[in-house]
């Protein structure tokens, strides 16, 4: 197996006297989907946030890239190469899909940008992002406002801007969310091509999903990993089927 | 380019036609009354930049405006000119300090916050101003000339001269106009119109959304001081006045009142909220009501924020639809 390109060990987090995850170590490889799945209130966000940035661990470590990256703020982490979406969409709604790539592709840049030069003027910038509009099957709808978007649409936004930011790791929370049975089809096509190219977090409640991309399936329950490991392995695992799948099923 | 856009810039254009030819059949009176609207404008679209792209509600723009025109009240020598080469550039830049040091400090807070300690910022410049002997105290200080551009001999524009400085501050608030344009268009730009939108997604986009803030609250500072600059020069006195809340309440209504967000918009409401001013106080119109004029003023204000909530432009991009809509059909 390839070396991991994140390494997170012993995650916590506690809100005041609640503790909304517990001792959470998970490796993240290129070329591999894991996918976290768990109960609703199993910490599953909370981790996202702490590996994104958006909250620090209470304890435990974060290593990314040959460095311990847990203290460091959300947009460092995005310039380092850690790219996420979010659980609801989260788009800037009055500009269009492809301004909203471009916005993306921009925060790349190393060096400032001439103030009084017109965002649509640098090439780079706008084929950067016109490529990952081209890559989750949004080319058609580049100049339509991405607040005009169907929802399925607005979810296949979220992934090419984060595309747009070249990222080595993508941090997904729910990309199915609300998504009918034809767009989850497709987008499930889409992650599994986005999955080749990078190390993929994937919290999502459809099964379907899960199964047909996970490399590695890691459940949570109550803020803790129950098992982890070989998907087929940990499906069969009768703790997780009390705990989750049998619920699941019901 | 949609019809609408396009009637809108047409407008514009017409507008601008219509401000450079006035002073060929204006009176002295409409002229001094325009050139204080136009300086007026230049403060209302810098504050527009920070509170209707960046969504950062600020109750503290009048300190800036009134640190430059007191820099420049305190540059002016007694009974000379003081060179607007020197003045200008000067207190543009120590307001662009001033803005920088501001907002190192009120930029960590946010909504409710924001509003509160921008406007804590200002009474403390104006309490600074008015009860220290630093400028004059609650008297201000008078500038008995107005700035010279003369270079040796050569003095093109005199600004003396209203006509002369008319077309100065005409020029100036074009040159606000289309600076801010292009800022606003550039990736800088559009950076700030997404932190308005959706802050925690620019921030996960890799964004330092704090730097991109004050880069926005310097800007806007600076030009809110260029206008400040202007208005000591049109009256040709200072005091701490300039520097209170109430004038930060007016340029935001303004704003509200000509519609955030679009710059122009920051344009209509300065010459509305003036001109409606000037009526609802004309004796001949109103008698003995007219000195309540600001009675009037606020029921104007609540009608427009009620009918029109995204203030009187959009009755010019009403307009436009409405044209476009002809134009197809």
């Amino acid at each position: 197996m390839t070396e991991p390109v994140l390494v997170a060990t012993g995650l916590t987090r506690q809100f005041g006297g609640l503790t909304a995850v517990a001792g959470v170590s998970l490796e993240l490889a290129h070329g591999v989907v894991h996918a976290v799945i768990g109960p609703n209130g199993a910490g599953k966000s909370t981790l996202a946030n702490m590996l994104a940035g958006e909250l620090r661990p209470s304890a435990g470590s974060i290593r990314y890239a040959g460095r311990e990256i847990s203290q460091l703020s959300a947009d460092r982490r995005s310039r380092m190469g850690i790219g996420r979406s979010y659980q609801t969409t989260n788009v800037v709604r009055d500009f269009s899909a492809l301004e909203n790539c471009r916005l993306a592709a921009q925060s790349r840049e190393p060096h400032a940008f001439n103030w009084l030069r017109s965002a649509r003027s640098y090439r780079g910038i706008v084929e950067a992002a016109e490529r990952s509009l081209e890559a989750v099957g949004l080319a058609q709808r580049a100049a339509v406002p991405a607040g005009h978007l169907s929802h399925g649409e607005q979810r296949q936004l979220e992934i090419a801007m984060c595309l747009a930011t070249r990222p080595r790791v993508l941090l997904l929370d729910e990309p199915l969310a609300g998504m009918g049975a034809e767009e989850s089809v497709s987008m499930i096509e889409l992650l599994r091509a986005i999955a080749a190219e990078h190390a993929v977090l994937l919290i999502e409640h459809d099964m379907d999903a899960v199964f047909a991309l996970a490399g590695v399936l890691t459940v949570m329950a109550s803020g803790a990993v129950l098992d982890s490991g070989e998907p087929a392995r940990v499906r069969a695992n009768p703790a997780v089927q009390e705990a989750y799948l049998g619920e699941y099923d019901a | 380019m949609q019809d609408s856009d396009r009637l809108i810039r047409w407008l514009i254009v017409l507008g601008a036609v219509c401000l450079a030819l006035f002073p060929l059949a204006g009176s002295t009176f409409y002229l001094q009354l325009l050139t204080k609207i136009m300086i007026m404008a230049i403060f209302a679209m810098s504050l527009d930049l920070i509170v209707g792209y960046t969504g950062l509600v600020s109750l503290g723009q009048s300190a800036y405006f009134g640190f430059a025109a007191y820099m420049l009240a305190l540059a002016s020598p007694k009974g000379a000119a003081a060179s607007l080469w020197l003045t200008l550039p000067g207190a543009l830049a120590a307001t662009a300090a001033l803005s920088l040091a501001i907002g190192l400090l009120v930029l960590r807070t946010a909504g409710i916050y924001f509003i509160m300690v921008t406007l804590a910022f200002a009474q403390m410049l104006y309490y600074l101003f008015h009860d220290t002997g630093l400028g004059g105290g609650s008297d201000g200080i008078y500038i008995h000339v107005r700035p010279s551009l003369a270079l040796g001999d050569f003095n093109p524009v005199n600004l003396a001269d209203h006509t002369h400085f008319y077309y100065l501050v005409f020029a100036l608030m074009l040159g606000a106009y289309l600076l801010l344009r292009a800022v606003i268009a550039s990736p800088f730009g559009r950076v700030l119109v997404a932190i308005r939108e959706n802050p925690v997604r620019v921030r996960s986009l890799g964004f330092q959304v704090f730097n991109y803030k004050l880069g926005a609250f310097v800007l806007a500072g600076t030009l809110a001081g260029l206008a400040g600059y202007l208005s000591a020069c049109q009256f040709g006195f200072v005091n701490p006045e300039i520097l209170s809340w109430h004038y930060s309440g007016i340029v935001l209504m303004m704003l509200l009142l000509g519609g955030m967000g679009r710059l122009y918009g920051a344009v209509i409401g300065a010459f509305a909220f003036i001109l409606v001013q000037e009526l609802f106080s004309l004796e001949a119109l109103f008698g003995d009501f007219a000195r309540r004029w600001q009675l009037s003023m606020g029921v104007f204000i609540v009608l427009v924020v009620l009918l029109l909530p995204r203030g009187l432009s959009d009755l010019v991009e009403r307009l436009g639809r409405g044209a476009a809509k002809r134009a197809a059909g």
